[in-house]
């Protein structure tokens, strides 16, 4: 059955009129054209469909759209500001976080999220919270290292 | 995905009339972790899903005293996440915050909700047990008022619970445990850290005079079709010293009141194996804690 639902994406107010079997993930990319946000595992345990909802990391695969009426959702698209890329992101072409990068839209949410919480995690801390978001080409210690200068970039602009 | 229609009830009020008009053809959703991929692989198909994420007041960690300890009152849509950092609850009911940040991973804590994961009733859950073994009790609420169920008494069968029709639960009580107890929560962890536990134990353990033992609760998870409380292991070290001996003997007879799932992350025999070996490290960890 169909169901109207309004909310904010990246700075931008929709209205649309959807499925209330539709998921998050399907609706940004197929309803939005909003394709940075990956589908993995479609059960919520490899993170590439990681998307903020009012500034928490989600999963969008195991979301339905029509819960999320009235929220504000952040994908890796709404991340960049005023033409540049997050530091995050920067990292991760710096610093080779990424190998065929499915994962990485994921990955950025990720530590976009731990680092809006906790500017500056312990190598332990960033090995504990990116636990969930799996690189099937084992990239892992190119993202740990992304992600901890990620964290160095962010602390210097805070100061 | 299965097709069905989603409702969202903005008070309590309308939650019932939705569940008195759908009777067993809704399901209540809070975070949807669980029910979202149940119905994605057709193990559930309610033809109508009630979302509770707009009836508020069901958010709220409360300390409620009454004289002695009290206890702490959690809002069923509480997110494992909040409870995981929430400092009251660090404070008073530190097991708590301990075993709800082994939960899967950052993201799934973020949407689970406490009540969600006590309905949904999976008995690998890590939640349970500590609950249990604090001796916490589940709100139900229906149009009939409050039932307060020990959740030592909520899990009847495998993904089965003492809802009954009508009734949506609210708040999860939890005592802090008794002065001079100490807590633990172990989670046997072999394959990934966002596992399910091959086998979990919670314990608390109250120390008396010259080291005995004035009270114990162990409670096993991912070992039945349900949380398991190992009562005749609790009384062979209650009223006991507690030294390694009479640890042992206890952890050993755990294996009696476990009856483990065959699954991929072992068998039935290795589960009982470690749920001894479990329990003996859970009970010595519990007394380093105790204050």
């Amino acid at each position: 059955m169909d169901q109207d639902i309004s909310l904010k994406i990246n700075g931008t107010d929709y209205e649309r009129r959807i499925p209330a079997r539709r998921l998050l993930v399907d609706f940004l990319r197929y309803d939005l054209g909003l394709t940075g946000t990956k589908e993995g595992c479609s059960v919520g345990v490899c993170g590439a469909c990681a998307v903020l909802l009012d500034g928490q990391m989600i999963a969008s695969c195991i979301t339905l759209a029509v819960a999320a009426d009235g929220v504000e959702i952040t994908t890796i698209e709404g991340i960049a500001e005023g033409g540049h890329l997050h530091p995050v992101q920067q990292a991760f072409i710096d610093h080779g976080g990424f190998q065929c990068g499915i994962c990485t839209p994921g990955q950025v949410i990720a530590a976009k999220s731990l680092l809006d919480i906790n500017p500056s995690p312990t190598e332990d801390e960033i090995r504990e919270w990116m636990m969930g978001n799996l690189c099937r080409c084992t990239g892992y210690y190119g993202i740990l290292e992304s992600v901890i200068n990620a964290a160095r970039t962010v602390q210097e602009q805070g100061r | 995905m299965i097709d069905f229609e989603y409702h969202s009830p903005v008070s309590l009020d309308q939650t019932f009339e939705l569940l008195d008009r759908y009777g067993e053809d809704a399901r209540v959703m809070a975070g949807g972790t669980a029910l979202v991929i149940q119905m994605k692989h057709r193990f559930a198909q309610p033809a109508h899903v009630i979302g509770l994420r707009k009836v508020p007041g069901l958010d709220s960690i409360i300390h409620e005293r009454n004289g002695d300890a009290g206890v702490v009152r959690v809002g069923a849509l509480c997110t494992q996440r909040r409870i995981e950092t929430d400092p009251l609850i660090a404070e008073t009911v530190p097991l708590v915050a301990e075993t709800f940040r082994r939960v899967a991973t950052p993201r799934i804590r973020n949407m689970g909700t406490i009540g969600g994961g006590l309905v949904h009733g999976d008995p690998n859950q890590d939640p349970p047990p500590s609950l249990i073994a604090l001796g916490a009790s589940i709100v139900l609420t229906s149009t009939g008022g409050d039932r307060t169920v020990p959740v030592e008494e909520f899990f009847l069968d495998y993904y089965d619970t003492d809802v009954q029709q009508g009734e949506v639960l609210t708040s999860v009580l939890i005592p802090p445990a008794p002065p001079g107890s100490g807590t633990s929560y172990l989670k046997f962890l072999p394959r990934t850290a966002d596992d399910y536990a091959t086998v979990s134990v919670a314990a608390m353990v109250q120390a008396g005079e010259d080291n005995i033992c004035r009270d114990v609760r162990i409670v096993l998870g991912s070992v039945g079709v349900t949380p398991i409380r190992a009562l005749d292991a609790e009384d062979l070290l209650r009223g006991q010293p507690l030294n390694e001996d009479n640890i042992r003997a206890c952890a050993e007879a755990v294996k009696d009141a476990v009856d483990p799932l065959e699954d991929f992350r072992g068998s039935p025999e290795y589960k009982t194996d470690m749920a001894a070996v479990f329990t003996r490290r859970a009970i010595t960890q519990a007394l380093a804690s105790a204050g």
